[in-house]
């Protein structure tokens, strides 16, 4: 008994947890992405060249990656309103409301993108109202943004709900007291105290946009050169069986979207050693 | 105080509008519009819809992924979280960021990977065509997908309860002479069974709803190889709304008892986290007298 107090794994089971999580991780994401990756080393300069001459490419990158940091912004800004309210004004059926800030993730995206089709094309609920206006959701690249809005509400309201919740009404209280505007309190009390979960939450929520099909090839239309997103361009390759331009364009599409995401990772970084030493 | 009583009430009424409107566009008529449509033709239509024999396939076929995809990944969840949490080791930090990664790959290239893994002119393909084993466009490779996409949900929800709950309770289970399995049985599974059951729902939500990955791997095979987002798809894309959207009815109907079980498990997760730092406050003030 004593003996074993004093061995380093006196918790059972390292080796098989180990072993375990290391094997299937293996075998369902590493070994297949290291295939991608030796694949992608073994292609001909010339797929690589012929993808990036391509204006669709382009186009394509565009757009996702453009809808994509627009949907997230529009979080950042009804995401927060959304957060702030849950947490600081409570109403009835609060519980249930934010219950359903959840759907997004919880419905499947065929289901989303069908329905915001059908919610915003010119015969739809909402599209019928905008029509007349000149604006078109459905079938145009605003549809792309709409659908990633929708997707990624959840990721910046829940990221934001626990760093309301620890925020102190006294700090903005004082600062008001002291006769600071409210648009000031906002700036210099609440933001930078906010400014890491924000960057998270668009983090998250940016990295689900870019990768998001199913809700987008409803509602987009999908026509090349406009509302053709990256996914869209990989799906369209595979039904040629073009493994070669496939493969091109997922290793492009990762590569870009985690120095993206490493990027917003070391912004946060830094503003949260900022934060710390400030405080 | 005196300011939040009289002129501070209009910022509260104006958020918790453009809350709720915001919520209502977004969210409320989205999911209206599926039972709409999906009862648009009368009741006698949606059940013709959704017990039509295709349609009755793809859902057994959903319910298959999804039977086999979430017990394997809350097993691999449980291990992972169990070595992430209760041990310290090198590499602890890269093995946590790689068990995320498939939160980073879009499901489209997920499904690619497999095709070039195991499709017939994959890497394994000769070899799969020689021993007659079809896993490309067929059922075991929706299967496969599925487990790639839904692969965190489940770790990811044990490790942040685990690392709070520390080691202390099993290390005096063992010194009591507790074997390695009934230390987890008995004390780490009660610990977290709920945080377990709201990983495992949220897999499922996931696992039965995929429809990027699977698309690619599918080969959309009428009857087959369809799960319920691809029957979706297909009847959606050949205008026959009310059939789509009477199967869309069905996984709309998944989402909210997902939420459901969700919030309530939610409520049961902040009850018994309050609780347990309620002990561990009494328990951490003790040694204070000792000294």
């Amino acid at each position: 008994m004593r003996l074993q107090h004093r061995q380093r794994h006196f918790m059972p089971g390292f080796g098989i947890s180990l072993g375990y999580t290391v094997f299937y991780l293996s075998l369902l994401v590493l070994i297949p992405m290291s295939v991608l990756g030796l694949k992608a080393f073994s292609l001909d300069g010339k797929v690589y060249l012929d993808i990036l001459r391509d204006p669709r490419t382009l186009a394509a990158f565009k757009l996702t990656f453009g809808a994509a940091f627009a949907g997230a912004g529009i979080n950042l800004v009804f995401g927060f309103i959304v957060a702030w309210t849950l947490v600081r004004h409570p109403f009835p059926g609060r519980r249930m409301v934010d219950a359903l800030v959840d759907l997004p993730f919880a419905l499947p995206t065929a289901v989303s993108g069908i329905a915001l089709t059908t919610l915003f094309a010119r015969t739809g609920l909402i599209g019928r109202v905008l029509e007349p206006l000149g604006i078109q959701i459905a079938f145009a690249p605003a549809g792309v943004i709409v659908a990633l809005t929708f997707i990624g509400l959840p990721f910046i309201v829940r990221t934001l709900q626990p760093a309301l919740e620890d925020l102190d009404p006294e700090y903005e209280e004082a600062s008001l007291s002291l006769g600071a505007s409210r648009l000031r309190t906002f700036l210099t009390v609440i933001f930078p105290s906010l400014r890491p979960a924000l960057l998270s939450g668009f983090a998250l929520a940016f990295a689900r946009a870019l990768g998001e099909y199913g809700s987008v090839v409803f509602i987009s239309g999908n026509m090349p050169m406009r509302t053709e997103i990256v996914s869209l361009l990989i799906m369209g390759k595979l039904e040629q069986f073009d493994y070669d331009g496939a493969t091109a364009l997922a290793v492009m599409t990762l590569l870009l979207s985690f120095m993206i995401l490493l990027l917003l990772n070391l912004l946060q970084w830094r503003l949260g050693r900022r934060t710390q030493q400030g405080g | 105080m005196f300011v939040k009583n009289n002129d501070s009430s209009w910022p509260k009424y104006c958020c918790i509008i453009i809350t709720l409107l915001f919520l209502a566009v977004f969210l409320v008529l989205p999911l209206v519009v599926v039972f709409e449509e999906a009862f648009r033709g009368g009741i006698a239509v949606y059940l013709a819809a959704i017990t039509e024999p295709d349609a009755r396939a793809a859902v057994v076929l959903t319910l298959l992924a999804a039977v086999v995809a979430v017990p394997l990944n809350a097993v691999f969840g449980i291990a992972a979280a169990w070595v992430l949490t209760k041990f310290e080791f090198r590499g602890k930090s890269l093995l946590l960021t790689l068990i995320d990664l498939p939160f980073a790959v879009p499901p489209v290239i997920a499904g690619f990977l497999f095709i070039l893994c195991l499709g017939t002119s994959g890497v394994l393909g000769p070899w799969l065509d020689a021993a007659d084993i079809r896993i490309i466009f067929a059922v075991p490779g929706i299967i496969i997908a599925t487990l790639f996409i839904t692969f965190p949900f489940v770790a990811r929800e044990l490790i942040p309860l685990m690392q709070e709950q520390g080691v202390e309770e099993e290390q005096a289970a063992r010194s009591l002479g507790a074997s390695g399995f009934k230390t987890f049985w008995h004390v780490t599974l009660p610990n977290i069974k709920w945080a377990l059951l709201y990983g495992i729902i949220l897999c499922n939500a996931r696992a039965m709803g995929e429809f990027g990955a699977v698309s690619v791997v599918s080969g959309h095979i009428r009857g087959v190889t369809n799960t319920m987002p691809l029957q979706i798809e297909i009847l959606y894309n050949e205008y026959n709304f009310p059939a789509a959207f009477a199967v869309a009815s069905l996984l709309a109907l998944l989402a909210l008892v997902t939420l459901a079980v969700k919030s309530a498990l939610e409520w049961k997760l902040r009850r018994e986290r309050l609780l347990s730092s309620f002990e561990d406050g009494i328990i951490g003030e003790q040694p204070s007298h000792e000294y």
